[in-house]
């Protein structure tokens, strides 16, 4: 009953990506490719870990990602990986307060100054890296 | 005396049809209804209202109070953007009733909820206690021994340089929107929010202020500083340009020692 009243968004209004702009889909994304990739060392971990029951046990285990399937979940992996790394590191920068811009008069309409131009280009970077590292994967994984 | 005579043409036509008013439209207002003290569950009420190019959304909200439903509960005051009292979720985003046009909204449907993470008081009524109770905590004054006015005391100097480093954050009206936007409030309810941090700087930045330490020590818990993740939402809604993002950011330099 509290928690309705005090109508808090929730996780659901936190993992919404729309409505507040650009920074606010970089923020969503680097969070769940942060969890995918958390997701992923488990399981890597795990499949690297059969090798401790022999041969064949791992063998058996690496023929799970050598599938169609198996190669999309590593595509979809690359892409994350590439575009955590490439927001991170923006995103590391900013908060040392470097890049978001000067403090001065706001002038109308009161365009924020931290969500600049120079911000929209790395998180746009960071989403063609990824692109561009998908398709090379894919390329490698799926072709001959 | 001289006589001039106008031409036929040009005369003057002293009985011109006056200009057509515009033609108000009428769009649909539904209104969250909520009364946490009869333990009743939200809805929306919808209203037809009618509405010119300039009408705000506080506008059509008073119109229903006034000729359809006078117990609709919405907290407002200086109708300009200045007090600060009449945030509130419209079609979805957070922003003040008084200073968003309908026709900025582009939809013959607007909703009006009350804002997300504070508690309600009824329907757009939310409490600002914890709002309050966080900006004091971020002592909102210049710390200063020698602040206290004595005799052959001088004022403090400050040149435009040093006011520009603070004077955007002291803007805020603490209208709330920011820490209604912001996703770390949405699940962190000790969370200070983005209006706190973004005061905290205001003070810290001001060259006439001592008590940088004392705010830090404050900015820098568990559920402070840290737990902003620059997701933007807090400046995207700021309707008086405070850009609480950046605030937090400088904030954030001087405990990574980038900032002095």
């Amino acid at each position: 009953m509290a928690e309705r009243l005090s109508n808090r968004e929730g996780i659901r209004g936190m993992i919404n990506p729309t409505r507040y702009g650009i920074l606010r889909v970089a923020y969503w994304l680097q969070r769940l490719s942060g969890l995918g990739l958390l997701a992923y060392l488990i399981g890597h971990i795990y499949e690297t870990s059969t090798i401790l029951n022999g041969k064949t046990a791992w063998a058996n285990m690496l023929s799970l990602t050598e599938t169609p399937g198996g190669h999309i979940v590593l595509v979809i992996v690359i892409g994350m990986c590439v575009f955590h790394t490439g927001n991170g590191i923006r995103v590391m920068i900013s908060e040392g307060g470097k890049g978001v811009g000067k403090p001065g008069q706001p002038e109308y309409p009161y365009r924020a100054s931290s969500l600049n131009s120079k911000q929209r280009l790395c998180i746009w970077v960071s989403i063609a890296l990824a692109a561009l590292a998908m398709m090379y994967g894919a390329g490698v994984l799926f072709g001959n | 005396m001289a006589t001039v005579t106008v031409p036929e043409e040009k005369k003057i036509d002293e009985s011109p049809a006056a200009p057509a008013e515009p033609k108000p439209t009428t769009i649909t207002l539904r209104i969250s209804r909520v009364n946490p003290s009869e333990n009743a569950e939200a809805k929306f009420e919808e209203f037809k209202v009618p509405v010119q190019k300039w009408t705000t959304v506080l506008e059509t909200i008073l119109h229903v109070k006034e000729k359809l439903d006078h117990s609709v509960a919405v907290r407002y005051s200086c109708r300009q953007a200045s007090c600060g009292s009449c945030g509130m979720k419209i079609n979805g985003k957070p922003r003040l009733a008084c200073y968003t046009k309908i026709s900025e909204l582009e939809s013959n449907v607007v909703t009006v909820e009350p804002m997300n993470n504070f508690q309600i008081i009824r329907d757009l009524a939310v409490n600002f206690e914890q709002l309050f109770s966080t900006h004091k905590k971020m002592k909102p004054f210049i710390i200063n021994e020698e602040s206290e006015v004595q005799p052959g005391t001088k004022e403090f100097i400050q040149t435009p340089q040093d006011l520009e480093k603070f004077l955007q954050f002291s803007y805020c009206i603490k209208c709330g929107l920011c820490n209604s936007a912001c996703p770390t409030m949405a699940t962190d309810k000790s969370f200070v929010g983005p209006q706190g941090l973004a005061q905290a700087y205001r003070y810290t930045a001001d060259n006439r202020d001592k008590g940088k330490e004392d705010r830090l020590k404050i900015v820098d818990q568990s559920h402070g500083i840290w737990r902003c993740h620059f997701a933007g939402s807090c400046s995207n809604v700021c309707p008086k340009g405070v850009d609480p993002a950046m605030a937090i950011q400088l904030l954030r330099g001087y405990l990574l020692g980038f900032r002095k």
